[in-house]
């Protein structure tokens, strides 16, 4: 019985524990994300924002939330109830097992797997399969349409993250995200590699649909493309899915090239701020990055969103892959 | 040059760069939103608001029946009925207004030769049920003691452009 | 080791189960979910023999990239089922012939396998143990050292096959109006624009 209670039991209720301290506060801000999107956009627009529910709008997404729970569920005729109902589970669940590995501090991780970042890749690519069922399933022309231009579009963008990614790990030389983090105790990745910083920031834009990348859910024409069929809370499990996303590309990219839980200079009154402190502060600095961009840009064409994806990054990628690795063996700086 | 100058623009992303810091200059500017409800804005003397039957000062109403607004409503919108009262002054003896139906085109306050009828200042009448937006007599001679203040002295801005 | 052994007939039973449904399911559709399905539990195989690289792999080439397009492809076809499945009947000997000369010839392979003498020596070499060098690294040793004529070969063989795809799709179509984003951006005001003082009643 000792024997099940030390081998088992209490490992299970470990990571139980460590699993709700990676997520009570990942869906919080993920509820005021939505809330923070609407107050950026909205100074940038000269306006407040929602101010009325709670000090400074500050209840609103509880609000919204609860508005969204009361609704109906619609499953459509003809819809593939099956996939229907599966498509928005998915988009959510995926978007939270990735934070398996995201180490939030020095040692703060779930799961510190050997293969981090290209789980962290996996299951990014994997997203795009919520999108193309909730596409199929609803048997409507408008989400199809979005489906097939968000599959697309996430696969072609993929190609690129990919080639950003082997960049950095040609520095650092492990695929774990801790060692990734560590490597930058000297200098962040985003100085010395900033071209591939650019790319992969618009490349993320582009992987979690958002504006000026937001074809597939492009108001004007696909009215809100995939998700048009779904109400209620499988339309609330898409939206929160999508910010969840978003919070896990700026996590991706601040382990990747903004040196994760490690505070910008290690002198004193900086390296006294706790590792998940500093990591919380630079996603929020992407994700603002994130909402700024969508306040400025209009919407790219599609054709020109492929041809950038494939005639530009592409290419610019593949050559700074090779170029990177040149230096790093011309300079005998390969990590051991 | 100039090909070596646009490249180097492109390459450097110079106008998204630009575009972004004039987002984030706005960001910062103050702020244009008026807090609706306890905050309003300015609204003309000549504003076309809720309905209002007014009064003489001695308490009489002005409408003398003459339908001259049921006549110009484009939205037939105004019904009345007039009989004449016991003191023998012609008078109505309904006067309804299908809120549900008017333009607020104004014509009925520009037709009126007593000034009974205006569309006074208030804008905020929203209402529940459709019925409450039926307005009668009584409805509207309410509207008129309660926004008088604000209607005579709406007039008297506007009355020297008449 | 229970936990372990669980976790592995969970993986591998649905494995087979996803595998039967994606001949067995009607819609085509659901067959590649399945497929997918079967793919992803594969990979959890990977990962319980401590293979993660391979795992990793397998789920951002195969589910990642390939899947989705074969997806693409089956969501769009429009096939009648009824109509597809008429010939069925005709064909069943033929299918079924030749299903039982592939079991009979994987019969005979599988009752004359014999290992080589060495195989346990040369299998056992060229990776050292698992806490020592991650499998990634040892991969990557291996095939880029012992294999690497073999890995350049099948790039090759990809690169090639990647060609002939383009060359067989690539059409020049002649008097097709194209945007040139090069040409649009070296337009200057100065080449395009002129000011022209027009004389009243003259016309440009």
């Amino acid at each position: 019985m000792a024997d099940f209670w030390d081998g088992y039991a209490l490992p299970t209720i470990i990571i139980l524990a460590q699993i709700l301290a990676i997520m009570v506060p990942l869906l919080v801000a993920v509820a005021y994300l939505t809330l923070a999107e609407r107050k950026v956009i909205a100074g940038m627009q000269m306006r407040t924002g929602p101010a009325k529910v709670g000090p400074f709008g500050l209840l609103q997404p509880l609000a919204d939330g609860l508005k969204l729970f009361g609704k109906e569920t619609i499953l459509p005729a003809g819809a593939n109830r099956l996939v229907f109902i599966m498509a928005p589970m998915l988009t959510f669940v995926l978007a939270m097992v990735a934070w398996a590995v995201i180490p939030v501090g020095d040692g703060m991780v779930i799961a510190d797997i050997n293969v981090g970042i290209l789980y962290l890749f996996a299951i990014s690519s994997l997203g795009v399969y919520g999108i193309i069922m909730a596409g199929w399933a609803s048997n409507s022309k408008y989400p199809f349409l979005g489906a097939l231009r968000s599959a697309a579009q996430m696969v072609s963008y993929e190609v690129s993250i990919g080639f950003v990614i082997i960049t950095v790990l040609l520095c650092v030389g492990s695929l774990n995200l801790s060692d990734i983090v560590n490597a930058q105790k000297t200098v962040w990745f985003a100085i010395p590699l900033l071209p591939m910083f650019v790319v992969f920031f618009i490349s993320a834009l582009a992987e979690t649909n958002r504006a000026p990348f937001d074809l597939p859910e492009g108001e004007s024409e696909l009215v809100a493309g995939y998700f048009v069929e779904y109400s209620s809370m499988s339309f609330a499990l898409f939206f929160l899915g999508e910010y969840a996303n978003m919070i896990l590309m700026s996590a991706m990219t601040t382990i990747l090239f903004l040196g994760g839980w490690l505070p910008p200079f290690d002198i004193a009154p900086l390296n006294w701020i706790p590792g998940p402190i500093w990591f919380a502060l630079k996603i929020a600095l992407v994700l603002f990055l994130f909402l700024w961009v969508r306040a400025t840009f209009p919407r790219y064409r599609y054709d020109q969103l492929m041809r950038l994806g494939w005639k530009v990054f592409l290419p610019l990628s593949l050559v700074w892959v090779i170029l990177t690795a040149g230096v790093l063996v011309a300079f005998d700086w390969l990590p051991a | 040059m100039a090909f070596v100058d646009r490249s180097a623009r492109a390459f450097l992303l110079t106008e998204l760069v630009s575009g972004m810091a004039l987002t984030l200059k706005y960001f910062f500017r103050p702020k244009v939103t008026l807090n609706y409800p306890y905050e309003k804005g300015p609204i003309s003397a000549r504003f076309r608001g809720e309905h209002a039957l007014r009064r003489y000062p001695n308490g009489e109403e002005r409408c003398i029946a003459c339908k001259l607004c049921e006549a110009v409503c484009p939205a037939l919108a105004i019904t009345i009925e007039a009989e004449p009262r016991a003191d023998g002054s012609r008078r109505t003896t309904r006067y309804d207004i299908d809120m549900t139906k008017c333009i607020y085109c104004g014509f009925c306050q520009e037709a009126c030769p007593v000034d009974a009828i205006v569309e006074g200042p208030n804008f905020e009448f929203a209402t529940e049920t459709r019925e409450e937006l039926f307005y009668n007599k009584d409805k509207l001679l309410a509207n008129g003691d309660r926004w008088e203040a604000e209607i005579a002295a709406n007039l008297r801005i506007d009355a020297p452009y008449r | 080791m229970v936990i372990q052994a669980l976790i592995f007939y969970l993986f591998a039973s649905i494995t087979v189960a996803s595998g039967v449904m994606v001949i067995a399911s009607r819609n085509p559709v659901h067959s590649v979910l399945y497929l997918i399905l079967a793919f992803f539990n594969a990979a959890g195989l990977f990962v319980l023999i401590g293979a993660e690289f391979l795992a990793m792999i397998l789920v951002v080439v195969y589910v990642g990239a390939v899947a989705v397009l074969f997806l693409f492809v089956v969501m769009m076809l429009d096939i009648n089922f009824v109509q597809l499945r008429e010939g069925f009947l005709q064909y069943l000997p033929i299918g079924g012939l030749i299903g039982l000369i592939l079991l009979v010839e994987l019969g005979l392979v599988f009752g004359t396998w014999v290992l080589a003498a060495d195989v346990a020596q040369i299998a056992a070499l060229p990776i050292p143990a698992v806490d020592q060098v991650t499998n990634t690294e040892a991969i990557g040793r291996v095939m880029y050292t012992k294999y690497v004529y073999l890995f350049q070969a099948s790039g090759l063989v990809l690169l090639v096959a990647m060609i002939g795809a383009i060359v067989l799709t690539l059409r020049q179509r002649e008097g097709v109006r194209k945007q040139s984003i090069a040409v649009q951006n070296a337009r200057r005001r100065e080449d395009v624009v002129a000011t022209v003082k027009v004389p009243t009643g003259g016309g440009v």
